[in-house]
């Protein structure tokens, strides 16, 4: 709950660099003149990419000014999708899904790992401060389960090893390798089909 | 028209109205929280809910347009289930602290839960809470008792026009708060306190002063503006507790000012409630027959045409009637004004001095051209409506000089007299828009009045709109923006001197003897003249008086106020003066017979009568002596819209707590910069 509501230190400052604003601005030109206010939500994304995954009340402001409407309505918005983060949550974002399918397919030894490895709780800043995890609902991966996303990554077929490993890349800096970690491409079945083989490239 | 029926009643209504306006002209009442009158729909209380034929489910009769053919039943017992249902989730999260909530008593959840709901809860787990959000010096909140109808959010944003309350949060989470709690920056904010249907926001300087029940309720006029919204005041004894809007669909619609609503402390702060005589620069009580004594002795000295009289800004018509009288009558001199600044008025015509187009009309008008007004500041209710008029039908506003965030946009010009001049003499944009327009209405706010050109520029205006047939029987786009409650009702009196100018001598030291009647505005520097001051409280005019006779406030005495469109209203007696004070035509009437041996008027109602008479006489005179004006002289100048500090414009404001609050909470705001 705690990323739904404004983060008590907030930069004095934001605003869109070069490339989020040409980001934005192509955006905003696919609504018909007097409706830019649709962009809202498309551009509180933008703003959350470039801000380190999280949107300070700074950027909400900017947002309204360019949209000419009233910041409570853009703060309205912001508060309302879970997806928006309001207070800082790292450079390496961690969603873990704990939805039923990965947590049968133990969803809680990865939580343990992000327990171990990055922060004792949810949302709180690891001790580098570039990383930050959170448990979440479904992320659409359930063939691949368990899972967790970092970024725009998914990360799949994990268990707490392999978990541990891809924390401490990050932890480095580095970027892990997305996919499935059992070797798998995809979502193919695990030791080679078992169906429809007369089809080539089913 | 479509006809439905309603509980087998049959009723016929008017296109787009929906099935809760039909219930209603049936005769059947529908318990409602989110739905009002004057705000948009949203439909998101349920508690409206109704059985519609042919409809499986119950239906939300406040957001359903009624139709040809409906059969809508309210009575049965599926909608009994369905409001009983909707009441029980309700009440799932509210605190039931009513013994401690000033709401109670007149709470509509409270009420409707008596009527429509179940007398237990099966919700046995934890009730939400909410931590109280700050909306400023006026709005008290207690959030865990809000049930989400977002009146307040439309209110704000559609009324007021100021987007500063919102709902943030979803479901369980979602809680209605200002914009990082900042203070709502309008002037009808306290509004919202009526609105809400339940104890969450509740007023801040009211708190826990009285139950509903406990207050006597008289309903008047309000005189902090010259709009002369109708108001309730409640008194619980002396005290006058709060004041409160009264529905007047013509006037306040039904909302009114933060400063009406709250400036009603002032009425309890620096009271004159005795006669004071000043020996050697200090106050001593008196009685009223000493005060009496010294002023006939000081009257029957003074020669004849040294001595004068100003009426203030808050004087009911009685008072300024029989102060004229006193001074027609018993001192034979005409030296008596109303205005306290050089202010022309050519009040040959009535229609020089009102808002001639009416509040009303600001709704049918198609242009409104505001020259040196600030109507947000000046009359606030006024504001409103011309920003309904834009939201209705985006009126095109525009206003000569830049006054700031009047809600609604606005076209603004350099402030120059010389604008004036050339718009009205037609060689301009604008006054091809003023030619092309229906209903143009020119707002005239009194710092136009105040410059050197005022009349030149004034016939100039009312010449062009003339010409150019602008005046026909049902529009008159002629608009005196007038500040003050008695400005209009004196000028209706003729309580101003046109042929001499008596502020000049009254600044040049020219007068033995000056009597103000609740006149605090006057600048001038006092030297040996002797000054009585009649009025309600100690401020700039009590404290260069010689002798204080204490008068009533507005809601201490029955009295007449026209207001800025020429209604005429009374003000009707919620409590009685403090102490030893006196209503203020009594004073006057009792001083006239100390000196004459002989009242002006055996009684009020004689006064009255008198009154009208002369008023009614006027009129008739006045139409018939219709001169033509000589022109004078322009000269370019820059319109500077000074306005009186907007929360201390009377002596009651200046004396109230809460607005010194409210204030500080604007120039609090300003001074952080938070709203860049």
């Amino acid at each position: 709950m705690s990323l739904r509501r404004p983060a008590k230190n907030q930069p004095k400052k934001f605003e869109f660099n070069s490339s989020s604003m040409d980001e934005a601005k192509k955006i905003i030109s696919n609504y018909p003149e007097g409706k830019q206010q649709s962009a809202v939500m498309a551009l509180l994304y933008i703003a959350q990419k470039q801000n380190d995954n999280w949107i300070p009340l700074a950027a909400m402001k900017h947002i309204a000014k360019l949209l000419d409407m009233p910041y409570i309505k853009v703060y309205e918005v912001a508060t309302f999708y879970s997806m928006y983060n309001l207070s800082p949550v790292g450079k390496y974002f961690v969603q873990v899904c704990t939805t039923t399918p990965c947590m049968i397919r133990g969803a809680n030894k990865l939580v343990e790992a992000c327990k171990e490895k990055i922060s004792e709780d949810e949302n709180m800043l690891s001790s580098d401060k570039s990383c930050s995890w959170m448990e979440v609902e479904c992320l659409g991966a359930c063939v691949n389960a368990p899972m967790l996303q970092i970024n725009d990554d998914y990360y799949e077929d994990l268990d707490k090893e392999k978990t541990i490993e891809i924390f401490e890349k990050i932890l480095k800096g580095e970027t892990p390798k997305p996919g499935s970690y059992r070797g798998r491409l995809n979502t193919e079945p695990e030791n080679n089909r078992k169906t429809l083989m007369d089809v080539k490239n089913a | 028209m479509p006809k439905l029926k309603v509980n087998d009643i049959e009723v016929e209504i008017d296109e787009g109205l929906t099935v809760l306006q039909a219930c209603e002209k049936a005769g059947v009442e529908i318990p409602r929280f989110c739905y009002h009158e004057k705000l948009s729909i949203a439909g998101n209380c349920r508690m409206c809910l109704v059985e519609m034929e042919k409809s499986p489910k119950p239906i939300a009769s406040c957001a359903m347009p009624a139709a040809e053919g409906m059969n809508i039943k309210t009575n049965t017992p599926f909608v009994e289930k369905a409001r009983k249902g909707v009441m029980e989730f309700l009440l799932a999260n509210h605190p039931l602290d009513c013994p401690v909530c000033d709401q109670g008593g007149e709470c509509d959840l409270q009420d409707q839960s008596m009527f429509y709901g179940v007398d237990k809860s099966r919700f046995k787990e934890n009730k939400r809470a909410v931590p109280e959000k700050y909306m400023g010096p006026l709005i008290k909140t207690q959030m865990t008792r809000c049930i989400h109808c977002t009146r307040c959010v439309r209110f704000a944003t559609e009324i007021a026009g100021v987007s500063e309350i919102g709902a943030i949060g979803r479901g369980e989470d979602m809680q209605i708060t200002t914009y990082l709690e900042e203070a709502m920056q309008s002037e009808l904010s306290a509004n919202v306190i009526d609105l809400c249907p339940v104890g969450a926001l509740t007023s801040k300087p009211y708190v826990f002063e009285a139950r509903p029940w406990e207050l006597k309720k008289t309903e008047t006029v309000d005189v902090m503006d010259a709009v002369g919204s109708n108001v309730r005041v409640d008194t619980y004894d002396w005290e006058v507790k709060r004041v409160l809007p009264l529905i007047n669909e013509d006037i306040n619609e039904e909302w009114i000012s933060d400063k009406t609503r709250y400036a009603c402390d002032g009425l309890l702060n620096q009271r004159l409630d005795t006669p004071y005589v000043k020996y050697n620069g200090k106050f001593e009580k008196a009685s009223w027959d000493e005060v009496f004594k010294i002023i006939k002795s000081k009257f029957e000295n003074a020669s004849k045409d040294k001595v004068c009289g100003f009426v203030g800004d808050l004087t009911n018509m009685e008072t300024g009637y029989i102060f004229k009288e006193f001074f027609d009558r018993t001192l034979n001199n005409s030296n008596y004004e109303s205005r306290s600044d050089n202010r022309f008025i050519d009040n040959s015509e009535r229609e020089n001095y009102i808002f001639n187009s009416s509040i009303n009309g600001i709704e049918e008008s198609d242009l409104i051209f505001l020259i040196g007004a600030n109507p947000r500041y000046e009359a606030t209710i006024l504001n409103a409506r011309i920003r309904k008029a834009y939201v209705n039908n985006k009126t095109k506003v525009i206003s000569l000089n830049d006054v700031g965030d009047l809600t609604y946009p606005y076209e603004n010009l350099d402030g120059q007299t010389q604008s004036i001049k050339t718009i009205f003499e037609g060689s301009n944009e604008i006054s091809k828009d003023i030619i092309s327009a229906k209903k143009p209405m020119i707002v005239i706010g009194e710092t136009f009045l105040k410059i050197n050109s005022a009349k030149h520029l004034f016939n100039l205006i009312k010449t062009f709109l003339k010409k150019n047939n602008k005046f026909t029987d049902n529009w008159n786009p002629l608009n005196i923006l007038s500040c003050d409650a008695a400005t209009v009702g004196n000028f209706d009196l003729g309580i101003l001197n046109n042929e001499i100018n008596l502020l000049e001598e009254l600044k040049s030291n020219k007068f033995e003897i000056i009597y103000l009647v609740g006149q605090d505005n006057l600048e001038f520097n006092k030297k040996n003249e002797f000054v009585i001051y009649q009025g309600s409280h100690g401020d700039k005019g009590a404290e260069i008086a010689d002798i204080i006779l204490p008068g009533s406030a507005y809601t201490e005495q029955d009295g007449f106020f026209t207001n800025l469109e020429g209604k005429i209203q009374k003000a009707y007696k919620a409590s009685y003066p403090p102490g030893e004070a006196k209503e203020d035509w009594h004073i006057i009437n009792e001083l006239a017979e100390v000196m004459n041996n002989r009242k002006l008027f055996n009684d009020k109602d004689e006064l009255e009568s008198s009154m009208f008479n002369y008023i009614k006489l006027q009129q008739e005179t006045k139409n018939l002596n219709h001169k033509e004006i000589s022109s004078t002289n322009f000269q370019n100048e820059k319109l500077n819209i000074q306005l009186k500090d907007y929360y201390f414009s009377n002596v009651i404001a200046r004396s109230s707590k809460t607005m010194i609050e409210c204030n500080n909470s604007k120039i609090n705001l300003k001074s952080t910069g938070t709203e860049g």
